[in-house]
């Protein structure tokens, strides 16, 4: 049995599609009409309005907590300032990913750590030797995520604070609906886009008066499948689809590096020990067997197979998930995980991993795909990732 | 003095992305448009302060999905935000809502007719197989009939095998589409004025002719065949207004290459020895190309930049038979806060696509009634929008712009065009008066009121007779017949003298696609 979000009494009267699923254990609407355009929209082009709450929140704390928490991660964490944020990934003693999120430090000795999956087990199994509390907090707090190039100016009048200088992944505490809350520049979009959490008890003064102001800035409440949209857009990989976690897996080839999921740029090898680090630093010498990339993939050969069909081509209007393989002639090269029709950019985006060596940019590559029933390929390129990234992401 | 490769007449959306394609394939370009901001058409100003008014066009169904990759527009800001519902309210407080939704839609349509609301579905489909058919006209150079050249055989094959392929009861509607009036075309599918109305002005729209004109129904189609998001989709926003989709293309122009310059009007081709060589600006000021590509309608181009003394008089007569016949007008409104209406009143979804003032078929034949008769119509069809509600970007928070496309508004009213300008603010009240009977209050909250004639079109935005494609979008002047049959292909009797303008295949509307063909086309012929 799911739980209920805080702002489930405000989601659950706007969801006339009836369209739920289950995130980490809540209630999670997918689309609140029938259609997911108009919420996809909105996250590009004003204000989407997404309840995070179910978002797994741990709250570290305690003087070793800078030092604990760089011995988890794969980036320093001493280095965080007080008021920002970095994303992050966890790694078992074999280098093998364990789980991804964000890193907020709140405080001199208080950290707020999200990840995708529960792993109180693996925080609590490595706490030894450091004077730290850690605490899973994730029902004491709802989280909103207002996410678009409106999203500014909307929490700048609702907390009557200036907050379009907030820097990118950075953090500060404000007044929404005479409530304190913490807004963070921070989400899963690529655009520019914050969330503010607050406490469970006030989340519907602060959803109301959002909704409300937000109105004359297009703001739209929407789902979990517009976000899919958008986050592959950005580029940003999803734990269990692109990506499975390394002690959830049955078999190690289900696993995988941050090398072999494009987050190797974040890992910092030469520092005092972390976990994972011998393994990361073999991995870095020899070389990854496997890249995550992004792929176009040939809009003109789709439209071309269906043609051939006497079919208009057709795409679904959210993302997919469902892996297809990929091919170098004959030879399966590896699979597309997640991909989407990019509304925006008018491309057919996928995520993929693949062979060391079909990772190159401008790498032609097949992927197969159904039509009525029958299997084809079709050629698809490597590309750069991001695949949309608006200046007002960062700026 | 400097020479370019090619030198574009005025940077209207198809002079852009000829501009744009020629540049990215290594050419030097210059666009040389004559007002100070580009898009011409496709044109986005702050008339009045804080609200960005999208001056003429102001959905956007047709851009090219090819033209969006491979100019990398995203890149330079487009954005299209899909509009999902038509809206039409009635007189008598009823009003119908179709949505994106089919089963939403359904349940909008029974409360008129249960069985139009089951034929809606059947009829898309129809539609789409239509559209099939016709769409990879879209995105050829048209043959030349009579041509014996292999590759345009081919092509012309390939046409006639669709045709077949289609069988007896799809050559059957193919038809019927090509011959009948749009509203005769609907009666065969539906029986309430409610749908029938509002579907049949896609016939009409930019056309002298009414719903009652043979030959209307094929305009139809090319509601069917939008393509905003790749697969058959109708209609939306440009994010900023159509003038953020002018100025993307710009950009990709110029990141390709492209010099553009506004306040640049061109009074005359230059011609020696038969051959276009560059061209000659209003200031007298020449500069020289190996080709001369223009943007502009085919009366323009002809008849005004090249001159009759270099044209064959047959030519000339075909040209002065194009029939341009402007026969809309636009106002667009800034608004104190979201206009109400009585059917359905507030806010909401039903107000954030298209409205359309068109409560029957005898409604819409009588507005055109008057206009043949010199008159613009007292009770006008309108195709309302309100971009702000879904991209607050065009106007200040919880304020709106309204855009108000109108018809029939003649260009020849009897009094003479030149007369226009006496007639605008009258023509202008009769869209507030209009629109006042479903908005009762109106009047109060409209902060500033822009009305254009087909004259002041013809005059601001360069467009023959205020005729908004360039030239009518019917049977007689498309494909191989736009604009004559001896020069459908973007070339002109003038050697190096291009067109890449709406009135060329296939046509107007915010689809770029003329640019884009006669871009490839020069390319391919070499030359430039
Ligand atoms: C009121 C109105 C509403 C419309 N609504 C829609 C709509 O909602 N959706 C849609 O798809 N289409 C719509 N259209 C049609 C569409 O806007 C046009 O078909 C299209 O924009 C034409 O583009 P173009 O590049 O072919 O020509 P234009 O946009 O006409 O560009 C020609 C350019 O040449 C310039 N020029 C002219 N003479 C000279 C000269 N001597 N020297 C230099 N420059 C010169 C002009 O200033 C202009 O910028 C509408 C048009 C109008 C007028």
């Amino acid at each position: 049995m799911s739980r209920h979000s805080p702002f489930h009494e405000r989601t659950a009267a706007l969801c006339t599609s009836y369209r739920w699923k289950e995130w980490a254990g809540y209630h999670a609407v997918c689309s609140y009409d029938t259609s997911v355009e108009r919420e996809y929209f909105a996250f590009r082009h004003a204000a989407g309005l997404l309840d995070a709450s179910p978002l797994i929140k741990y709250d570290v704390r305690g003087p070793d907590a800078a030092a604990y928490l760089s011995r988890l991660s794969v980036r320093r964490i001493d280095k965080l300032a007080v008021g920002r944020v970095v994303y992050c990934c966890w790694v078992d003693d074999r280098g093998h990913v364990i789980d991804d999120g964000t890193i907020a430090r709140l405080d001199e000795d208080a950290y707020r750590v999200t990840t995708g999956e529960p792993e109180l087990w693996w925080l609590e199994q490595n706490r030894r030797g450091y004077d730290v509390s850690v605490e899973e907090t994730t029902h004491r707090y709802g989280v909103l995520a207002l996410q678009g190039p409106s999203s500014g100016a909307i929490l700048s009048a609702v907390t009557g604070t200036d907050l379009t200088g907030l820097r990118y992944f950075g953090l500060t505490s404000a007044r929404l609906a005479d409530r304190d809350v913490l807004v963070s520049r921070t989400g899963y979009t690529g655009d520019l886009g914050y969330e503010v959490w607050v406490e469970a008890e006030h989340a519907l003064p602060v959803w109301d008066t959002l909704m409300t102001e937000g109105r004359a800035y297009g703001i739209v409440p929407a789902g979990l499948d517009a976000l899919d949209v958008t986050r592959i857009e950005a580029g940003y990989l999803l734990l269990g689809i692109d990506y499975k976690s390394a002690p959830r897996c049955l078999i190690d080839a289900q696993k995988s590096s941050p090398y072999e999921i494009g987050l190797g740029w974040m890992v910092q090898l030469d520092r005092e020990p972390f976990i994972g680090q011998a393994a990361l630093r073999a991995e870095k010498e020899r070389g990854s067997e496997w890249a995550l990339v992004g792929l176009d993939v040939s809009w003109t050969a789709l439209e071309a197979l269906y043609e051939r069909h006497g079919l208009p081509p057709s795409l679904a209007t959210h993302a997919w998930r469902t892996a297809a393989p990929l091919y170098d002639g004959k030879r399966q090269i590896g699979q597309a995980t997640s991909g989407t029709w990019s509304p925006t950019l008018k491309r057919n985006l996928a995520l993929a991993t693949v062979r060391r060596g079909y990772d190159r940019v401008g790498t032609r590559i097949e992927i197969e795909t159904t039509v009525e029933y029958r299997r084809h390929t079709i050629p698809a390129t490597v590309v750069d990732r991001p695949f949309f990234d608006p200046e007002r992401r960062r700026s | 003095m400097a020479h370019y490769d090619a030198i574009i007449i005025g940077g209207g959306h198809n002079g852009l992305v000829s501009a744009a394609v020629l540049a990215k394939a290594g050419r030097k370009v210059l666009v040389l448009e004559r007002r100070h901001v580009l898009g011409g058409a496709a044109v986005t100003e702050e008339i009045y302060p804080g609200f960005k008014y999208s001056v003429c066009s102001y959905v956007v169904s047709l851009l090219r999905p090819e033209i969006i990759r491979e100019l990398q527009l995203p890149r330079f800001g487009l954005e299209i935000l899909p509009l999902d519902c038509s809206f039409l309210p009635l007189p008598d407080g009823r009003s119908l809502a179709r949505w994106g939704d089919a089963e939403r839609t359904r349940a909008e349509v029974s409360k008129f007719s249960a069985r139009d609301a089951e034929r809606a579905s059947q009829f898309g489909h129809a539609m789409v197989r239509m559209g099939q058919l016709v769409r990879p006209i879209l995105k050829m150079v048209p043959p030349s009939p009579g041509s014996m050249n292999p590759s345009q055989l081919l092509d012309l094959l390939q046409l006639g095998r669709r045709f077949q392929g289609l069988g007896p009861e799809g050559l059957a509607l193919a038809t019927k589409m090509m011959t009948m009036s749009a509203a005769d075309f609907l009666d065969e599918w539906f029986e309430s004025e409610a749908l029938k109305a509002p579907m049949s002005v896609s016939g009409i729209i930019g056309t002298f002719q009414g719903v009652r004109s043979p030959g209307t129904a094929y305009v139809l189609l090319h509601h069917y065949m939008g393509e905003i998001d790749g697969a058959y989709r109708s209609w939306g926003f440009a994010k900023g207004g159509t003038g953020a989709i002018s100025n993307a293309i710009a950009d990709s122009a110029r990141h390709f290459g492209a010099e553009i310059r506004t306040e640049a009007p061109i009074g005359r081709v230059r011609i020696e020895g038969g051959k276009a060589t560059g061209v000659i600006l209003e200031n007298g000021d020449e500069i020289a190309a190996n080709v001369v590509v223009s943007g502009v309608d085919p009366h323009r181009t002809f008849l005004g930049l090249v001159g009759e003394e270099h044209l064959d008089p047959d030519l000339v007569k075909r040209i002065r038979r194009f029939k341009m016949r402007g026969s809309s007008g636009k106002v667009n409104l800034a608004l104190d806060r979201a206009p109400s209406f009585t059917c359905r009143p507030g806010d909401g979804p039903h107000i954030r696509g298209d409205i359309a003032i068109a409560p029957s078929i005898d409604y819409l034949e009588r507005a055109y009634d008057q206009a043949k008769y010199g008159e613009f119509s007292t009770r006008p069809y309108l195709n309302v929008v309100i971009p702000s509600l879904t991209d607050p970007s065009v106007a200040p928070p919880g304020k709106h712009v309204m855009s108000c496309f109108v018809q029939y508004a003649p260009y020849r009213i009897k009094e003479g065009p030149e007369h226009w300008p006496e007639k605008r603010e009258a023509f202008g009240d009769t869209v507030v008066d209009t629109l006042e009977e479903y908005i009762p209050d109106i009047r109060d909250i409209i902060l500033h009121r822009q009305v254009l004639s087909p004259w002041d079109l013809e005059q601001e935005f360069g467009l023959t007779e205020g005729n908004i494609f360039h030239g009518e979008l019917s049977l007689e002047q498309l494909f191989f017949l736009r604009p004559t049959a001896d020069w459908s292909r973007y070339r002109t009797p003038v050697r190096h003298l291009w067109m890449c303008g709406s009135g060329t295949h296939p046509g107007g509307g915010i689809m770029g696609a003329p640019g884009w063909l006669a871009a490839r086309e020069m390319l391919r012929a070499g030359g430039v």
